[in-house]
């Protein structure tokens, strides 16, 4: 079933969307070729391939590829199949390799997924050349690195990395401007979380201030409650003073928290936890010890620049979420229309205070974490909707809260009167029509 | 639920009995002191099950399966007592919709072995395989592994001091875990 451009077009409306759009399976294909098969899509972070020979094995949308450093230093991406018969290529999920060999017949690859050998290569026919590009485990075409940051186009052509980053890649900015040294690494492990829902209700969540009141009052009452005279090796403070937070009043939202959005579907919200209110306050003495060394390599002006960046969750569309505060970042991975996977990681600061990385640690587990007290009430909202929307009821979703009040805002962006608007849906749900299109359908004036 | 929690769960402990007057830790009674913990879990008797840990207590469950700390790893759960008795409370919550409808689970336990025992009996590492259905909604699950309890005896009361439990599948995708493996 093909789903025509003026279908597409119909699905989305002024504060609402079509059910369809997230359970459709041809639209789903649509999305896998026309999204995830020409969007900048993050791939991984340059310290999971430190040296040559190093590779990290992820997806573009659905198609595995394979993030390789080659003897020349360069980060590529290929895909990871091999052009005999098709077979996957790479089995595990890092490692380091001189070459890649397929294991059925033998045909060997380049780091750069060019052929190197062919066994009873005499047996193929005269015009079979291992020369071909086509024999090759095939390269992405684009790949570029924002600061460590790999992302891949499958695209040949269309807006450089920079470009379709736009304003966000000031949120990239503060993941690693917060490293004392400079650099950041991926470090601690990975969750693997998955749910029966489409993909982009991750992202639909992730920047929604209005649902943890609801959501997550059983962590939050239960964390109220929770007497501070039991024992905690730290692990408990840090989920505690998270869950407690959570239950902040509507009127925190509205007053304090804000929503901003820029072009091709990217967002942050902003302004959620100030360094005095959670783990990094002033007289903590983590935090104390990590503003020196911060200071001591970059100064007292540059520092307090760089803590003034107050970003809780930024979604760089469609498939990165993360917060520099404790160095989270989530892939989501859409396995089919009603089925995705969460890659969740955490980044070590290097040059900060080995404390500093121990509580981004306790942090992953307590909003990351698959028996997290928070996460859990997320995962059954995605399961509830998707169970929901495969009923034949409520054919439009509202996705208009604050849609009168959103205002223009710089560099192109458009926010919320507070953080409590939906217009980061609305602005994902435009960029997903831009792209469906293949950006013929102009971007709702919304 | 919060009653449970009070602290007047543990009263000041009056002086000790004197240790000769309880049997050690033996592998008989720390199998049915594992028996008696998976009962407690599989009635969603979590108050119960929470009272068996030490004041000082953690709960954890690697993402790893050589995981050598839970601080520089992240965890799929790793607890201290503090948040332990968060979870053990949240369970309880009429709001807890990951739990509506709840899970309903029936374990086994075998295999077990006392891989460590201080040289008068009162401390113990106690290994065991386990294999736990979950059931909630539509559909079952089935976790296995390893789990190593740390116990110690206080007053003729076995407690956990620790818990480690190696799912086989802990570094797959994974949906939500609410009810303690």
């Amino acid at each position: 079933m093909s789903v025509g451009e003026g279908e597409l077009v119909q699905l989305i409306e002024p504060g609402r969307v079509h059910r369809r759009v997230y359970t459709d399976p041809a639209i789903f294909d649509l999305e896998m070729a026309r999204i995830f098969g020409t969007a900048w899509i993050y791939v991984g972070h340059e310290s999971q391939v430190k040296n040559p020979g190093d590779y990290f094995c992820t997806r573009i949308g659905r198609k595995p590829v394979i993030m390789v450093r080659g003897p020349d230093g360069e980060v590529r991406v290929i895909h990871n199949q091999c052009a005999h018969r098709g077979a996957m290529v790479v089995a595990l999920e890092q490692g380091n390799a001189p070459e890649f060999q397929c294991c059925y017949h033998g045909w060997t690859y380049h780091l750069d997924g060019r052929l190197k050998a062919v066994p009873l290569q005499h047996g193929y026919p005269r015009e079979f050349d291992p020369a071909d590009p086509k024999t090759s485990m095939l390269q992405v075409p684009r790949v570029e690195s924002y600061r460590g940051f790999v992302f891949a186009s499958e695209a040949p052509d269309g807006p450089d990395l920079t470009d379709s980053l736009g304003y966000m890649a000031t949120s990239l900015d503060d993941m690693v401007d917060r490293a004392p040294d400079g650099e950041i690494e991926v470090a601690g492990g990975v969750f693997k979380h998955t749910y029966d829902g489409n993909w982009k209700l991750y992202f639909e969540n992730l920047c929604d201030a209005a649902h943890p009141l609801f959501t997550h009052r059983s962590s939050i009452e239960a964390a109220q409650q929770q007497s501070d005279a039991a024992h905690s090796d730290g692990t408990g403070e840090i989920a505690l003073r998270q869950m407690r937070q959570n239950g902040a009043p509507y009127s925190f939202w509205e007053s304090q928290v804000g929503i901003w959005t820029y072009p091709n579907g990217h967002s942050f919200l902003g302004d959620y936890h100030d360094d005095a209110k959670l783990v990094a306050a002033m007289n903590d003495p983590t935090f104390r010890d990590y503003r020196g060394a911060l200071e001591a390599k970059k100064g007292k002006a540059r520092t307090d620049e760089v803590l003034a960046v107050r970003r809780w969750n930024s979604t760089i569309y469609p498939n990165i979420s993360f917060m520099s505060q404790f160095q989270q970042l989530r892939v989501v991975h859409p396995i089919a229309v009603d089925r995705t996977v969460v890659h969740a990681y955490t980044f070590r600061l290097k040059g900060a205070p080995e404390r500093m990385f121990r509580n981004a640690i306790s942090f992953a587990n307590t909003v990351n974490g698959t028996g997290s007290l928070v996460l859990t009430d997320d995962l059954e909202i995605y399961n509830r909707i998707g169970i929901g929307l495969a009923s034949e009821g409520t054919e439009w979703l509202q996705v208009g809260r604050g849609f009168t009040s959103d205002v223009p805002d710089a560099h192109g962006g458009r926010r919320g009167k507070n953080s409590t608007s939906e217009v980061y849906i609305r602005n994902m749900l435009d960029a997903w029509l831009a792209y469906m299109t293949n950006g013929r359908a102009a971007q709702a004036a919304a | 639920m919060k009653r449970a929690l009070r602290r007047d769960r543990h009263p000041p402990k009056p002086a000790p009995a004197p240790r000769e007057k309880f049997p050690p830790l033996d592998l008989a009674r720390c199998e049915r002191f594992l028996m008696h913990e998976a009962r407690l879990l599989d009635d969603a008797r979590f108050d119960d099950w929470l009272a068996l840990f030490t004041e000082d207590a953690w709960y954890w469950i690697p993402t790893e399966p050589d995981q050598q700390s839970p601080f520089d790893t992240v965890s799929l759960i790793y607890d201290d007592r503090r948040l332990l008795e968060t979870r053990v409370r949240r369970l309880a919550s009429p709001r807890i919709y990951s739990q509506e409808p709840p899970s309903r689970t029936s374990r086994m336990i075998g295999n077990v072995t006392q891989e460590e025992t201080s040289t008068d009996g009162f401390v113990c590492t106690v290994r065991s395989k386990f294999m736990v259905l979950e059931n909630r909604r539509d559909s079952q699950r089935l976790f296995g592994g390893t789990a190593h309890h740390r116990l110690v005896q206080l007053d003729g009361k076995v407690l956990i001091a620790w818990k480690r439990v190696d799912l086989l599948n802990c570094d797959a995708p994974l949906d939500g875990i609410l009810v303690p493996l």
